[in-house]
């Protein structure tokens, strides 16, 4: 039954949500959408048990001193402010000149926006490092991305203005967009939605079920 | 040939700071490089001006800070575009970690247009839920943000009387980072519900909508900085974005200077090794 | 010949069976009603007001709207009804006489009238799907032609509108066929295989062999080895794709010993992946060296995450870094500090966006579906094998129509096209 229930439950749900994409009638729709606004409050209830769980195993390794616990701490530490800020200043707490706004405008945001900067220096450092042209396949993939990186930017226009219209820069990265990524790219697509439906369809019905639990 | 082997084991600090220096000049000392719109960028465009004048659109601004520098002036630019044509401007926020971001710029440039809350703009804030919640906002829009982001009763508010679902909007506009974002609104949104949607994205996800712009189900693209910055100037703008790609135009220089030299350097130790 | 009852039967059988039937039968029926006094408009909404043709001090109420029609709106779930009229013929941009039209609604011929909405001049059609509209009830409209000299009501009512559900959404066909399709060769190839008890070809995939090799690296170097499930939550395949592969990596890993670490994003992956990382130790026949604190939760939050994992990286210096499942941004910050590291790297996504981050940077990449395969071809289980089988053919029946399409298209025949088209 502890393997069984859920099981069923995830064929009967699965099956459903795909006979309501082709079933308007109000018999399917109306508890479709029920299933729909469900899913947003687990979502929603997920996220308040990641933060006890987060809570939960780190203050363990705080406790147990295990190696790195400072780390746990200070990421404890953050945690409960957060949250605690959050709670005293109430349903305004996103407006202007509250603490939760200055942690998110001072802290939060040029610390996520620090972290997706460093892919600029990592970008130029795996391009010296590891754009090996040891094929023509490679040396075809090194021109295109000449040819997309000058493009896209005003200087590749700019070095190219003396030729027609069609021949510069920034038209022909277009083109390589438009045409032989596109090919490619629908064709990742392609494979990869087969892969996820059928995946999906194995999940549902239940012939793919090692991730329910370990135990056979 | 000493020299190409001291490239090859380039410390790649010296590549950090390189791209480093060469981000930082031109944002100091610009170069004003001219900017060319291109046709998708147009074509995002022509969608907005299309809608007609007093309309209702909605705009699902779905990014964090981290994809602030390509997203945010996309963003601002999109909307001053509407407040021009005394658009009503619907926002809902998905991504979790943007909806004070987002909150900030629509708030800034409603005053900077002199739009009202409520009448001409609101904002719906957050929603957890992903594609749940796109879908949910087929059905009824009022039933799955029955608040604003402020707490206000949707109902009370002006802009919201006659806006049902999506078949309230000519238009929608999606401007994210990831998931979920314009992708999910492709596959969820535009086949069931037939809202025309015109698209700003990360420059690294631009190319994943191409499929998708030339099969019609997206009108407009924005991809990135450039995007954005090419937008701005179809709007005679020269904001952040516009400001960027100077050092844009020097880092991607810098990064395919990088593939050669690699490339040079691999060859000459290859030689070495073989000599 | 038939009696009236036989007949009346017949053709209440035929409406229930003959799909369309209802909303053919159902067009616009036009009930003549002699047209009420022209009175001024009340500024209130919502009801029906007294009208005067002489209110705007001289200037005449607008001529009607004509010849209005209703439809019931197809494939939804009898929740809106079309109407279209035709536009009075005042309605020019000359003559100011005409301002816009009100859609009026009454469950009776003769009203009360309820307002629905208001338009503006030079509209001649309208969705009404407001939320007051149920479906099944017949309901009777009017358009109300309105300017500075008042309101001028249709001379005629349409009705009864009625509402219906269809069951059958029929713009959908094309996706319902190719998904059938997609199920039968699935389910067919499983049991075949099952029924036939050998597994069918799969040609050798490089990336899920150096699997392996990277454990068995991390094995001689005495070091961990680190496997990140994607940075998606359970209701991305791909995450259930690659905790389904960490059990094989967690049994190998269990096998030569060797420490295992799994950084997770979610709190349901993560409990699903201490119980994948247990699964694998059990086959293994070492269920006492299985340590749960292996199998960390970190952060949803993207950056947050990705600082966390560099940090194990940096600090523990795994030999083998397995990265399997949806990346976004952090997938070059990932690899490129995994290659600064020394690591064996192997990764896989169908974020296709990301894959050249990875193609650089890693020593093996899983490209796109070749994630799908893996755990097929990990377990080899005939079952498993066999689905991978019955995508292939779908493949191959999308090539097929892509190419005809493509012909047809060229040679000016659009139907396939549009029958492909989801409306």
């Amino acid at each position: 039954m502890k393997r069984e229930f859920p099981l069923f439950v995830t064929a009967a749900i699965g099956l459903f949500m795909i006979l309501s994409f082709f079933v308007p009638h109000q018999a399917v729709s109306v508890p479709a959408d029920f299933f729909q606004q469900s899913a947003v409050i687990v979502v929603a209830f997920g996220i308040v048990l990641g933060g006890a769980n987060l809570l939960r195993v780190n203050l363990e390794a705080v406790l147990k001193r295990q190696a790195g616990w400072p780390y746990r701490l200070v990421l404890i530490a953050g945690l409960l402010v957060m949250v605690l800020v959050g709670l005293i200043e109430g349903r305004d707490f996103q407006a202007a000149g509250t603490r939760s706004t200055w942690i998110y405008d001072q802290v939060y945001s040029p610390m996520s926006s620090a972290m997706f900067a460093l892919l600029a220096f990592f970008i130029a450092s795996a391009a010296f490092r590891a754009f090996r042209i040891r094929t023509p396949e490679a040396g075809l993939l090194a021109l295109a991305a000449f040819l997309v990186m000058l493009g896209r930017v005003p200087l590749g226009n700019a070095l190219t203005a003396w030729l027609p219209e069609d021949l510069r820069l920034g038209s022909v990265a277009e083109w390589i967009l438009r045409v032989p990524q596109n090919a490619a790219n629908r064709a990742i697509l392609i494979g990869a939605a087969l892969g996820v439906m059928a995946t999906g369809l194995r999940v549902i019905l239940g012939i793919e079920r090692s991730y329910l639990s370990g135990e056979e | 040939m000493r020299q190409l082997e001291g490239l090859a084991r380039l410390d790649r600090r010296w590549i950090f700071t390189v791209t480093g220096l060469l981000v930082l000049i031109p944002l100091l000392w610009p170069l004003n490089l001219p900017l060319t719109p291109s046709p998708p960028v147009r074509a995002y465009y022509d969608a907005v001006a299309a809608v007609p004048d007093g309309s209702h659109v909605l705009v699902s601004c779905d990014f964090d800070p981290a994809a602030r520098p390509e997203l945010e002036p996309m963003t601002r630019t999109t909307l001053r575009q509407l407040f021009a044509k005394r658009c009503k401007v619907v926002v809902v926020v998905l991504y979790p970690g943007g909806a004070r971001l987002v909150d900030q710029i629509v708030r800034e440039v409603a005053t900077e247009r002199g739009a009202l809350y409520g009448t001409d703009l609101v904002n719906l804030g957050f929603k957890a839920g992903n594609e749940a919640v796109m879908v949910l906002m087929g059905q009824s829009i009022p039933n799955t943000f029955p608040r604003d982001q402020n707490g206000l009763d949707v109902g009370t508010l002006p802009i919201m009387r006659g806006v049902r679902n999506y078949s309230s909007f000519p238009l929608l506009v999606s401007i994210s980072t990831g998931y979920p974002g314009t992708k999910e609104y492709v596959q969820q949104v535009q086949g069931r519900f037939h809202i025309p949607i015109a698209a700003g994205v990360t420059a690294v996800a631009a190319p994943t909508m191409y499929p998708y712009l030339q099969s019609g189900q997206l009108l407009g693209l924005l991809g990135g900085m450039a995007g954005a910055a090419e937008y701005e100037r179809l709007m005679h703008e020269s904001g952040p974005a516009s400001r960027g790609m100077d050092a844009q135009s020097l880092a991607h220089v810098f990064v395919a200077l990088c593939i050669v030299l690699g490339n040079v350097a691999q060859w000459g130790w290859k030689r070495r090794e073989g000599a | 010949m038939l009696s009236c009852r036989t007949a009346s039967v017949l053709a209440i059988l035929l409406l229930g069976i003959v799909p369309g039937a209802p909303a053919a039968l159902a067009q616009s029926q036009v009930i003549i009603v002699p047209p009420p006094v022209i009175q001024p408009a009340s500024p209130s909404a919502g009801s029906e007001a007294p009208r005067n043709a002489t209110a705007g001090g001289g200037t005449p109420a607008p001529r009607p709207a004509r010849g209005l029609n209703w439809e019931d709106v197809p494939d939804d779930a009898g929740r809106a009804l079309d109407l279209t009229w035709q536009l009075s013929p005042d309605d020019t941009l000359h003559l100011p006489l005409l301002q816009g039209y009100h859609v009026m609604r009454s469950e009776n011929p003769g009203g009360p009238w309820t307002r629905v909405d208001s338009l503006a001049a030079g509209v001649s059609s309208y969705r009404d799907q407001s939320v007051t509209l149920r479906r099944d009830l017949p309901y009777f409209y009017r358009i109300d032609a309105f300017g500075p000299g008042g309101v001028t009501p249709q001379g005629s009512v349409t009705g009864p509108a009625i509402a219906v559900s269809q069951w059958f959404n029929h713009t959908r066909w094309s996706v319902l066929a190719l998904t059938m399709l997609l199920f039968t060769f699935v389910l067919f190839f499983i049991q075949s295989a099952q029924g036939e008890g050998k597994t069918p070809f799969v040609r050798r995939i490089p990336g899920i062999d150096a699997i392996e090799e990277a454990i068995g690296r991390a094995t001689e170097m005495g070091r961990p080895v680190l496997y990140v499930p994607g940075i998606q939550d359970i209701d991305e395949m791909q995450t259930v794709q690659s905790l389904i592969i960490l059990e094989s990596v967690a049994k190998t890993t269990a096998r030569y010993q060797t420490p295992l670490k799994v950084p997770v994003t979610y709190p349901i992956p993560f409990t699903i992946a201490q119980e994948m990382v247990k699964g694998g130790y059990l086959q293994a026949g070492r269920p006492e060296q299985y340590d749960p604190d292996c199998v960390q939760f970190v952060s949803p939050e993207q950056f947050a995450y990705v600082a966390a994992v560099t940090g194990i990286m940096m600090r523990d210096r795994p030999a083998a870094h397995i990265f399997l499942g949806a990346f976004f941004a952090e997938s070059l910050l990932l690899a490129e500090t995994g290659f600064a590291t020394g690591a064996i790297q192997v990764a896989g996504t169908a974020n296709a966006n990301q894959l050249p981050f990875f193609v650089v940077a890693c020593d093996y990449t899983l490209i796109g579906e070749e994630l799908f395969a893996a755990s097929a071809y990990l377990s080899g289980e005939p079952k498993l094998v066999g689905s991978l089988k019955g995508a292939d053919l779908m493949k191959l029946v999308i090539l097929v129509v892509v190419l005809a399409g493509c012909l047809l298209e060229t040679l000016g025949y659009h139907g396939l096209t549009q029958w492909l088209a989801t409306q």
